[in-house]
């Protein structure tokens, strides 16, 4: 990188990154400090006791089942979707756009009491689910409903203006010189929106275990059963357990940069692969 | 045409049966009762202020969030790998976590001496923190894979730094930057638990659309609440498809 | 590039990853053995103690029991809408009356001695430790520069025994019907923050917040044991909080769930709930130094019951205090 391309002198770089990292330690770092601080201002062993309590270490594990499913669905609809609507311009692509990012602007428990009147027993398709001896609501696949719906549009979210500005030119190329679809798509597309994938996961991810309103409602939040790490934390809130509450948040916030770690170092290796 | 199909049934069977259900359930007591369930002065005021305060957190979220993309992917400095790990931590943490924080920090008893729970500001703060990621996120991948050949033949032209940004960087992060506002303007509306605790939930004061939503569901008033809901839904889509028609526009001016 | 690309690409991974998830929530419902408890949030800790002495029993040996907890509305809507259950326990009578006409339970319910109520308590005020603003009445609610907290009393059950022992309060003080009502306007003007449930009123106080939290006894003994710096005042004249609890009907009544509500009426049961900070349904386990009688202790019953106060006072859209929460915008909040 040459000196002629640096952007700005190194006053305005410093300026920049004052400004920023100030912005961040405020609203971010003190934050999760003051998390921590809180978490293990007792020890360590209350800590251990509280992560490792049976309910908490159940609730861990089904946070991680609603994840692996409702991910990767998310993944590929995400990418799918973005295809779509940047590749293959159709009249109201605007409106569908809009509508995948609309779950989110519905408050959580009115996203599950939604999904409840849906699929729940008096729901539209309560009889016809029961008649088949499924159960949606108050049990695992009402959750991942729940967990897919509020965490839906990230990947979409991220890949689209990466796939526009990346143009179609390099993928027309591959295809004249008689690449097939699936090879574009896994040689120049897939490669070149591989960071804004790895975000979105990471996104979709953070979203999917921090999810609390939508699962509570379609959850029952049965200990032991059905409640995930975030209701594990309200639980433990209401029973004035803090440290125990904190010690879970502080797992699902580990749990979201191991996700991240992890997703980079994929990618990285994805591109020495090439 | 498979594949579309299987996208169109995958997006009916999450969003958009249960959205039917909901603005079916809202016109549950006709369209008088759906009326009066929306024009209520607690229900108009807390969407005034929803509105006025999520505009503000995007307006927020697109300078700094930019901002801090540009220093992540541009800038290098000791520990940037550390603050890159910690950009999407406010999403995973729960709800109520964050409200809980942001009251020991920045309320009564704050040991950085700064006290604004219970105010409106708590409610933009609050929110702040939860739609940090976004903007951030939708810019880094754009910035990571962007073209350095026109900005450096921008600079050997004679152009500024500050000209470059404007007219050759910021057309090409446009769409990403819209595109991160718009997820944030949406969890703004939608956002519940961190702003609950930390900001006092009072009517008429710092009272959102979404506490005036679930309070009305606890009352058993669910048409009710499912016509406010109805209707933060066709503001949201309304901006949200208008920003994407942005989108569309900005980029057209891209080579 | 090709729609076929991207119709192998869903087509391919989403039935298998959508099949994956249909799969992975096939529950089976328990037999006999097993008694699902749904409760409102606050006797958790009760419930803790509760279950293993009852399972400790000849009657309760062999059972397990699942436990949900939440806020007494949203508990009582998730069994309205299927949520597997045996035994229920709500913060208030009107969580259960709405179970009855589904045939959720059964509508003698209340027809036993206790008239259906495991656990009593009563409205306090939780102020600083020490009392440093000295309030012991509800009069000293309304003064100006004192910061309230109560949650919502739309939305928590908590907050309506609040309003209703305010509003009582009045009543027996000699004031008339519009005069408590007045009352109650001034009581919510004076509120700093208003969540939408106890425990997060209480975290609120707990952060610094508010001279005065409106809560149940049975939050307050717990959270006083538990070193943070609060403590309570018993008012003159109060409401006594009944919490009903049922065994569920629907499809068929689990006779253990008989069984585990009998135990927690009985005297050892009561005396376990009494030491997690709620009073007996049994008058002569009442400690009065645990438990001091107020002057003037009056029930919901009084006040015309759940049913009716529950439409004059929180109906929407013309109950009493629906209208003073949305006339609060008039003077500047």
């Amino acid at each position: 990188m040459s000196s002629s391309v640096r952007q700005g002198s190194r006053a305005s770089r410093y300026a920049l990154r004052t400004i920023a990292l100030g912005y961040l330690t405020l609203l971010l770092v003190l934050p999760l400090v003051a998390l921590f601080y809180r978490t293990f201002e007792h020890g360590l062993a209350p800590v251990w006791a509280a992560v490792t309590a049976p309910y908490a270490v159940h609730a861990f594990w089904l946070s991680l089942e609603l994840v692996a499913i409702a991910v990767p669905l998310n993944t590929v609809f995400g990418i799918g979707i973005a295809l779509l609507l940047e590749r293959h311009p159709f009249r109201g692509r605007s409106l569908v756009g809009a509508l995948i990012d609309v779950p989110f602007a519905v408050s959580p428990v009115v996203i599950g009491l939604s999904l409840v009147l849906v699929y729940g027993d008096q729901g539209w398709f309560g009889t016809s689910l029961m008649a088949h001896g499924i159960s949606v609501i108050f049990s695992v696949p009402g959750m991942v409903l729940a967990t897919a719906f509020v965490s839906l549009p990230f990947v979409a979210r991220e890949t689209m203006p990466v796939l526009r500005e990346l143009g179609t030119d390099s993928e027309e190329a591959a295809a004249t010189l008689g690449a097939s679809p699936w090879q574009v798509f896994w040689r120049v597309t897939l490669p070149a929106i591989r960071w804004a994938v790895t975000y979105g996961v990471v996104l979709t991810t953070a979203r999917a275990l921090g999810e609390f309103g939508a699962v509570s409602i379609v959850s029952g939040n049965v200990l032991g059963v059905t409640q995930t790490l975030p209701l594990y934390v309200k639980n433990e809130f209401d029973n004035f357990d803090v440290t125990g509450a904190y010690a879970a948040s502080v797992v699902l916030a580990l749990l979201t940069v191991f996700t991240l770690l992890f997703m980079q170092v994929l990618t990285r290796k994805a591109r020495r692969a090439d | 045409m498979l594949g579309r199909g299987a996208l169109a049934l995958y997006l009916s069977v999450l969003v958009l049966l249960p959205l039917a259900a909901l603005a079916a359930h809202s016109l549950d007591g006709g369209l008088s009762a759906f009326w009066q369930s929306v024009t209520t002065p607690e229900g108009i005021a807390a969407l005034e202020f929803t509105l006025v305060v999520s505009v503000i957190v995007v307006i927020v979220n697109v300078v700094f969030g930019t901002l801090i993309a540009w220093v992540l992917v541009r800038d290098d400095f000791p520990g940037r790998g550390v603050v890159n790990s910690l950009i999407d931590l406010p999403f995973a943490l729960p709800t109520i976590v964050v409200s809980v924080v942001l009251l020991a920090l920045y309320g009564k008893g704050s040991p950085v001496g700064i006290d604004i729970a219970l105010t409106r500001s708590a409610v933009g703060v609050a929110l702040l923190f939860v739609t940090l990621p976004f903007v951030v996120r939708s810019v880094q991948p754009v910035l990571i894979e962007l073209d350095r050949s026109m900005e450096e033949a921008a600079a050997s032209l004679g152009a500024s730094p500050a000209t470059i940004v404007r007219r050759v960087v910021l057309p090409s992060l446009a769409p990403a930057i819209i595109s991160g506002a718009a997820l944030s303007f949406a969890r703004a509306l939608g956002e519940f638990g961190s702003v609950l605790l930390f900001a006092g939930a009072l009517p008429f004061k710092t009272e959102v659309s979404s506490i005036y939503v679930y309070n009305q569901i606890e009352n058993d008033n669910l048409s009710g609440a499912a016509a406010v809901s109805v209707v933060l839904l066709a503001i949201a889509l309304l901006v949200l498809a208008a920003l994407n028609v942005l989108s569309r526009n900005r980029s057209r001016h891209v080579l | 590039m090709a729609p076929r690309t991207i119709a192998r690409v869903t087509s391919r991974a989403l039935p298998v990853l959508a099949a994956s998830a249909l799969l992975a929530g096939c529950g089976s419902s328990s037999g006999g053995k097993t008694v699902a408890l749904v409760a409102y949030s606050t006797p958790q800790a009760a419930y803790a103690a509760l279950i293993p002495a009852f399972q400790a029993t000849a009657a309760g040996k062999g059972i397990s029991f699942t436990q949900s907890y939440g806020a007494s509305g949203d508990q009582s809507r998730a069994v309205l809408a299927g949520q597997p259950a045996n035994v229920v326990n709500f913060s208030l009578t009107s969580d259960m009356t709405k179970l009855v006409s589904p045939g959720i339970v059964s509508p003698s319910w209340d027809a036993g001695p206790t008239h259906g109520f495991v656990t009593n308590s009563v409205v306090v005020f939780i102020v600083r430790k020490g009392n440093p603003k000295h309030i012991t009445n509800w009069d000293d609610l309304v003064q100006p520069g004192v910061k309230v907290i109560t949650p919502n009393p739309l939305s928590s059950g908590s907050a309506r025994w609040n309003i209703m022992a305010a509003y009582g309060a009045q009543l027996h003080e000699g004031k008339t019907p519009s005069q408590a009502d007045a009352y109650l306007a001034a009581l919510l003007k004076n509120t700093v923050a208003q969540p939408t449930s106890a425990r997060d009123a209480l975290q609120t106080f707990l952060s610094g917040e508010g001279d005065v939290l409106l809560d149940y006894e049975s939050e307050a003994i717990p959270d006083e044991k538990k070193g943070d710096a609060i403590s309570y005042v018993i008012p003159a004249s109060t409401i006594l909080i009944q919490n009903p609890i049922a065994v569920v009907t629907r499809g068929g009544t689990n006779p253990n769930a008989q069984a585990f509500v009998n135990y927690l009426l009985s005297p050892a049961g009561q005396t376990i709930w009494a030491q997690q900070g709620y009073r007996p349904v049994i008058p002569s386990l009442v400690n009065p130094k645990v438990f001091p009688t107020p002057a003037d202790l009056f029930t919901i019953a009084s006040l015309g019951g759940w049913t009716a106060v529950t439409k004059e006072f929180f109906g929407t859209p013309n109950g009493v205090v629906t209208k003073i929460e949305q006339g609060q915008g008039v003077s500047a909040g």
